[in-house]
């Protein structure tokens, strides 16, 4: 699939999502066991994403690299409380500072 | 903006300040992550203007930031597609949830629907009058869209002009980026144990399944057990073994 194509079949997508819950009736979507794994799907989404893009390398294979140093350097700024751009300079910082002192590639 | 409702009480002035007030903090806080976004995008091999196409019209941070990550994996167009879709089913959700105080129709309701994410929701539906829900949903909507898209432009253009992002540490900060929007969703047993099997399946994937089908099997199965285990624990409270 071209590159342009899937950046509008998912904005595409993206929006008949949205427009979704305002044209279906209420009450559709309450089931518990629905309701329940329709919450939980992003975190199941975005968990595998943390993983994925800690770990994974062209390949594809796994290897442990600075990313893992800044993701643990994200960890402990969210257990701090920082605001959402700071754990992302941090995360980052660490990770071209390993790199640049040569801890890891 | 709501004009059209003549029943519900307008909004007191203190109230309507406050209530934009927020919209604006909001939009702010949320278009500086746009800055890494925009960068993470041209990172990844997309152009300027399709990373503005994606924020301007996706218009869903986590889908944004999933699609470019599969594509910096070197995943299939199909599966960005699938990812960013799979991740935005929580926007119906909101709909679900915001087509009740809004009571929109005709332009309005299309125009609802593409302002439709995290941030409108969340700053609506804690409002405790209807007027200042409406209110919270549409500034902040549109607040973080304009915030959104300005910044999108601007990391965009940052990140053509660094280079090999890698050096700056720009693969971490994707990683973190999925990390903290995670993060407020880890309430309770559940949602981590789900967080935890998830990533475990989808890092043993990586090596046996094109790139962007690991994190789809991860999901799939998570959610799975998660139901599963809910199921169970349903029935237990009900004392049937069907």
């Amino acid at each position: 699939m071209n590159l342009w194509t899937a950046v509008l079949l998912a904005s595409g997508l993206a929006y008949l999502t949205k427009l979704a819950g305002y044209l279906v009736p209420g009450g559709l979507l309450t089931g518990r066991a629905t309701a329940r794994a329709l919450a939980l799907l992003p975190v199941a989404l975005l968990a595998a994403l943390v993983g994925v893009q800690t770990v994974s390398a062209p390949g594809p294979s796994l290897v442990l690299d600075a990313r893992l140093a800044g993701v643990a350097a994200a960890a402990v700024a969210l257990l701090l409380r920082a605001p959402f751009l700071l754990v992302l300079v941090v995360a980052a910082g660490v990770a071209a500072l390993t790199r640049a002192v040569g801890w890891a590639a | 903006m709501t004009s059209q409702v003549t029943s519900a009480p307008p909004l007191a002035p203190h109230r309507r300040r406050a209530v934009l007030r927020q919209a604006l903090v909001v939009g702010a806080a949320t278009g500086l992550y746009g800055i890494s976004f925009g960068a993470l995008s041209v990172a990844a091999g997309l152009t300027f203007w399709q990373t503005m196409a994606l924020s301007a019209l996706l218009f869903s941070g986590g889908s944004q930031f999933a699609f470019v990550g599969v594509v910096a994996a070197g995943g299939a167009g199909s599966a960005a597609v699938a990812t960013a879709t799979l991740l935005g089913v929580r926007n119906g959700l909101y709909g679900l949830q915001m087509s009740g105080p809004l009571r929109v129709r005709g332009p309005r309701r299309l125009a609802a629907a593409q302002l439709t994410i995290d941030e409108s929701t969340a700053v609506g539906v804690v409002q405790p009058e209807p007027s200042g829900r409406r209110l919270g949903f549409w500034a902040t909507g549109a607040a973080v869209f304009v915030c959104w898209n300005l910044m999108t432009a601007v990391g965009a253009m940052v990140g053509d002009a660094l280079g090999d992002t890698r050096r700056f540490g720009l693969d971490a900060m994707a990683a973190a980026a999925f990390l903290a929007l995670l993060w407020p969703r880890l309430r309770g047993a559940e949602p981590w144990a789900v967080a935890v099997v998830a990533a475990a399946v989808a890092i043993v994937c990586v090596p046996a399944l094109p790139p962007g089908l690991p994190v789809i099997a991860a999901a799939v199965v998570a959610v799975a057990v998660g139901t599963a285990r809910a199921g169970r624990a349903e029935r237990a409270r009900r004392g049937t073994t069907a």
